[in-house]
């Protein structure tokens, strides 16, 4: 399946995280890399530190509080915990992109879907407002939104919840980045929908050659979209290893525990 | 069918709500039947937008109904006072999704549990510490920490203390409004398990509404599946669940995502159709099973106790053979 | 998530605590009057106008009577008439405002009409009406000092309402088959307490302003009464010559209004109450 290149492009050394000085921290020193093009998911559940792990690696914290990091994240060779705030948000978007759980509260309300993909494109690349309107088209087509060139002048709200997650997610490749963090993508949306942003996730990947940090709490989610996983109790990593051999057996008790407590939809061998 | 009146009879349930900027009313359930018996639990499945939050709700006089009958015990809720309303509840109770917030934020545990037996006065002024206390070692809660507020439980704890209140007065039946729907999986497990004792125990019966389908699956003897305000398909679980008949369910089970790898980048993998149910909404006329129905329910027997309504239902898509009403 | 708000918290319990030691003091003060007042209030002495001495520590006014002593003395129909006259708003804004916020429709509609009859008067001006109609007894006083700022008692009840009935847990008492007068006095109020509290302090503050001066225009209690806003409309004619006449009631009245703005700044900062 996978080789892991000696050099991958996301390298994360003893990550720790703590929310002011002296407090306990939240991530506590774990280690894990992410070759060009792979897709890794991170499962626990909720404080687990799982979003805390995936914002660090973009420098950000969860609204309204500071975090201190410490450890290594090496992207692409660079020590991203370095960089000046220039650096960062150069990176920002470009090579790392960010999907949330919530689109409504990713999405500026009152400024036009196009307007702010717009924004984006030619933040990273000083292209001119014609041809950076051609990309957002192009980009929500690409997305699956029909009748993307006069959707691009509509307001986040005409836009159904799982509309919204896709505008999310055509700003986050407007820039075809190296990583893709996805915290939750589909937490908020209606089942159906989910299946949809899934496979819309898996074509991105294959047509841009991202790389995807997948982050859940659904082991049905986590188990066709990525190659391994990464299992987050309190703040550490338990268990990892490819998705096929943590689900069929679990090393750690705690991964046996969260995998027996998932409810089947169907009992085994048992499909309409 | 069970020749004994059901606990619960649902019969032409409908909700509308009135229109934004007097636009047109919106319709949330129009037109739900079913029954519930005692000691069962009937699932109530559904995206959001289907209808099952506000039908819950409807039954248990908490919603303005537009038309339509609820019989609890025999007795017709929607044309009682709202004194007999009020005096009937302590037969039916109610579980909902947040934790959170369904507790009040200033009153201990000890006078949340207390309320409703001083409100139904079902015991005696000096029996009730000894209720209280009974309750949480019924949920699984130490008795010790009654004197303490809500804020000092987790999420799970909460939970428990909103089922002891809703069991507090020997209730036959609960609607449980995504009760797991907020916790981690773990205790999902805990409190469905909790759910499910307590039903053996004391004979209670549940309509539990959820969007999981795999918790429906796991607590439910009967499900009914929501779309657009209507019931499209309700008989026993493992009938809808194996052999679902209605086009909706089945895109319904096929996106649900199961933890298996290989089985799940399978499906993923597949493009599947996506039909516009909504388009099909149906109602007058000849249905897709050639069927006039004149103004009768929109219904059909696929098997004993399990039906499919053929509304939402894209003409080109495969229909089984109903079969005659086993109702006789 | 770190409590970016303990600044605030800090900062408004000692508000409190400064306010509560101030309010204690002029209460156990005027309480403790006729104990503490080194002389009978109304008794004159020949000794007019005179400065500050060892034994009239604040002088003495026009006729000879001890201007501390009517201070303490005065304090006492003050503060009574604010406390009493705020307890009433109290009791009819609370009332009204959770029941028109709680009922919601037609009711609602109809008292918060009605109050706004009321509060479209300018306080000062309606005060005046009322009493130089009613005439200037106490309890004159108390009941137009109530009415006059009930609406504004109401108003921050039943805003507050009017949000926390939508609430989960009331809907979930509802369910369990709490009647509605139940779910609004114990589900429902307890919750609006915060801004409450604090709309009272700015009331307190603003009443003492408003009883000092009603008795400065000589609409207060009648003499031989004192009272603050009375000894500052007599002190005027002789601020030159005695200044203590006016600088003493003045200075009360300042530290009075004073006290309830510090309560009510600390009681804002301690409960949060911008922020909800």
């Amino acid at each position: 399946m996978t080789v892991h290149n000696p050099a991958p492009l996301l390298r994360v050394q003893g990550l720790t995280a703590r929310f002011g000085r002296g407090a306990q921290p939240v991530v506590k020193g774990i280690s894990f890399q992410i070759g060009a093009g792979e897709a890794v998911g991170f499962v626990g559940e909720s404080g687990c530190g799982k979003s805390v792990t995936a914002r660090a690696l973009m420098r950000l914290a969860p609204e309204g509080s500071s975090v201190e990091l410490g450890g290594s994240v090496l992207f692409q060779g660079e020590e991203l915990l370095q960089l000046g705030e220039n650096a960062i948000c150069d990176i920002r978007g470009r090579r790392i992109a960010m999907v949330f759980q919530d689109p409504m509260a990713s999405l500026n309300p009152v400024m036009t879907v196009g307007a702010q993909i717009d924004d984006i494109v030619r933040r990273h690349t000083g292209v001119g407002k014609l041809a950076a309107r051609q990309r957002s088209i192009s980009l929500l087509d690409q997305v699956g939104i029909r009748d993307a060139a006069q959707r691009a002048n509509d307001y986040p709200h005409q836009f159904s919840g799982g509309m919204r997650q896709r505008v999310l997610i055509a700003m986050a490749v407007s820039c075809a980045p190296d990583l893709l963090i996805a915290d939750e993508p589909t937490t908020a949306l209606d089942v159906t929908v989910q299946a949809q942003i899934l496979r819309l996730l898996m074509r991105l990947r294959h047509e841009l050659g991202m790389a995807l940090m997948l982050i859940t709490h659904d082991f049905g989610v986590i188990a066709g979209m990525v190659e391994r996983v990464y299992v987050m109790l309190d703040g550490e990593i338990v268990e990892s290893g490819g998705v096929d051999a943590v689900f069929a057996a679990p090393q750690h008790s705690y991964t046996r525990a969260l995998l027996d407590a998932v409810p089947r939809l169907h009992a085994p061998g048992e499909r309409p | 069918m069970t020749t004994s009146t059901p606990l619960l009879s649902v019969r032409d349930l409908a909700v509308s709500f009135p229109g934004r900027n007097g636009g047109a009313p919106v319709r949330a359930v129009q037109g739900v039947s079913f029954d519930l018996d005692a000691g069962q639990t009937l699932g109530l499945v559904g995206e959001s937008g289907s209808g099952k939050t506000t039908t819950g709700r409807a039954v248990l006089q908490l919603q303005a109904i537009e038309r339509g009958s609820v019989h609890l015990l025999g007795r017709n809720l929607t044309t009682s006072s709202a004194a007999q309303v009020r005096g009937m509840r302590r037969h039916m109770q109610f579980v909902l999704q947040n934790p959170y917030s369904s507790l009040h934020p200033r009153m201990a545990i000890a006078s949340i549990l207390a309320e409703p037996l001083q409100v139904h006065r079902s015991v005696p002024r000096s029996a009730i510490p000894a209720r209280v206390t009974e309750l949480m070692e019924l949920v699984g809660l130490d008795p010790g920490t009654l004197q303490r507020y809500p804020h000092e439980f987790s999420g799970g704890q909460r939970q428990r203390i909103v089922i002891a209140r809703a069991l507090a007065v020997h209730p036959d039946f609960v609607v449980c409004d995504e009760p797991v729907s907020s916790l981690d999986v773990r205790t999902q497990a805990q409190i469905v398990a909790l759910l499910q004792s307590l039903q053996e125990r004391l004979g209670l019966s549940y309509l539990f509404i959820a969007h999981d389908l795999a918790i429906v699956r796991h607590v439910a003897h009967r499900v009914a599946v929501m779309y657009g305000g209507h019931i499209v398909e309700m008989g026993d679980t493992a009938a809808v669940f194996e052999r679902p008949g209605h086009p909706y369910t089945r895109c319904l089970l096929d996106s649900v995502p199961v933890p298996d790898p290989q089985l799940q980048r399978q499906r993923l993998a597949q493009v599947p159709l996506e039909p516009d149910f909504r388009a099909h909404a149906g109602g007058s006329g000849r249905c897709v099973f050639g069927h006039d129905h004149h103004d009768g329910p929109a219904w059909h027997w696929l098997g004993p106790g399990h039906g499919v309504s053929c509304r939402y239902w894209p003409p080109d898509l495969a229909r089984p053979e109903p079969v005659p009403d086993p109702t006789g | 998530m770190t409590d970016t708000r303990k600044p605030g918290r800090a900062a408004g319990r000692s508000l409190i605590a400064l306010g509560l030691f101030m309010l204690l003091g002029m209460v156990v003060v005027t309480a403790l009057g006729p104990w503490v007042a080194p002389f009978n209030p109304s008794a004159t002495s020949p000794d007019s106008l005179a400065g500050p001495s060892a034994q009239h520590w604040l002088g003495t006014d026009s006729i000879g009577r001890d201007v501390l002593s009517r201070l303490i003395i005065g304090g006492r129909t003050t503060l009574l008439i604010t406390f009493v006259a705020v307890a009433v708003a109290l009791a009819g804004g609370v009332v009204l405002g959770l029941l028109s916020g709680y009922v919601g429709g037609l009711v609602d509609q109809l008292v918060m009409r009605a109050l706004d009859v009321i509060f479209a008067f300018p306080v000062f001006l309606l005060a005046i009406a009322v009493v130089a109609a009613l005439g200037p007894t106490v309890p004159n006083l108390i009941l137009t000092i109530a009415v006059v700022y009930t609406p504004r008692l109401a108003r921050v009840v039943r805003g507050p309402v009017l949000s926390v009935k939508r609430w989960d847990h009331v809907e979930a008492a509802r369910s369990v088959g709490v009647g509605e007068f139940r779910i609004a006095v114990r589900h429902v109020l307890p919750l609006v307490v915060s801004p409450i509290l604090v709309e009272t302090s700015l009331v307190l503050a603003q009443t003492i302003f408003t009883v000092t001066a009603l008795s400065f225009l000589g609409l207060g209690p009648p003499p031989p009464d004192p009272n603050w806003g009375g000894m500052l409309s007599e002190g005027r004619q002789f601020m030159e010559l005695a200044p203590l006449t006016v600088i003493g009631p003045a200075c009360a009245i300042v530290f009075a209004t004073l006290t309830f703005i510090v309560l009510a700044n600390g009681l804002r900062e301690r409960l949060d109450v911008t922020g909800k």
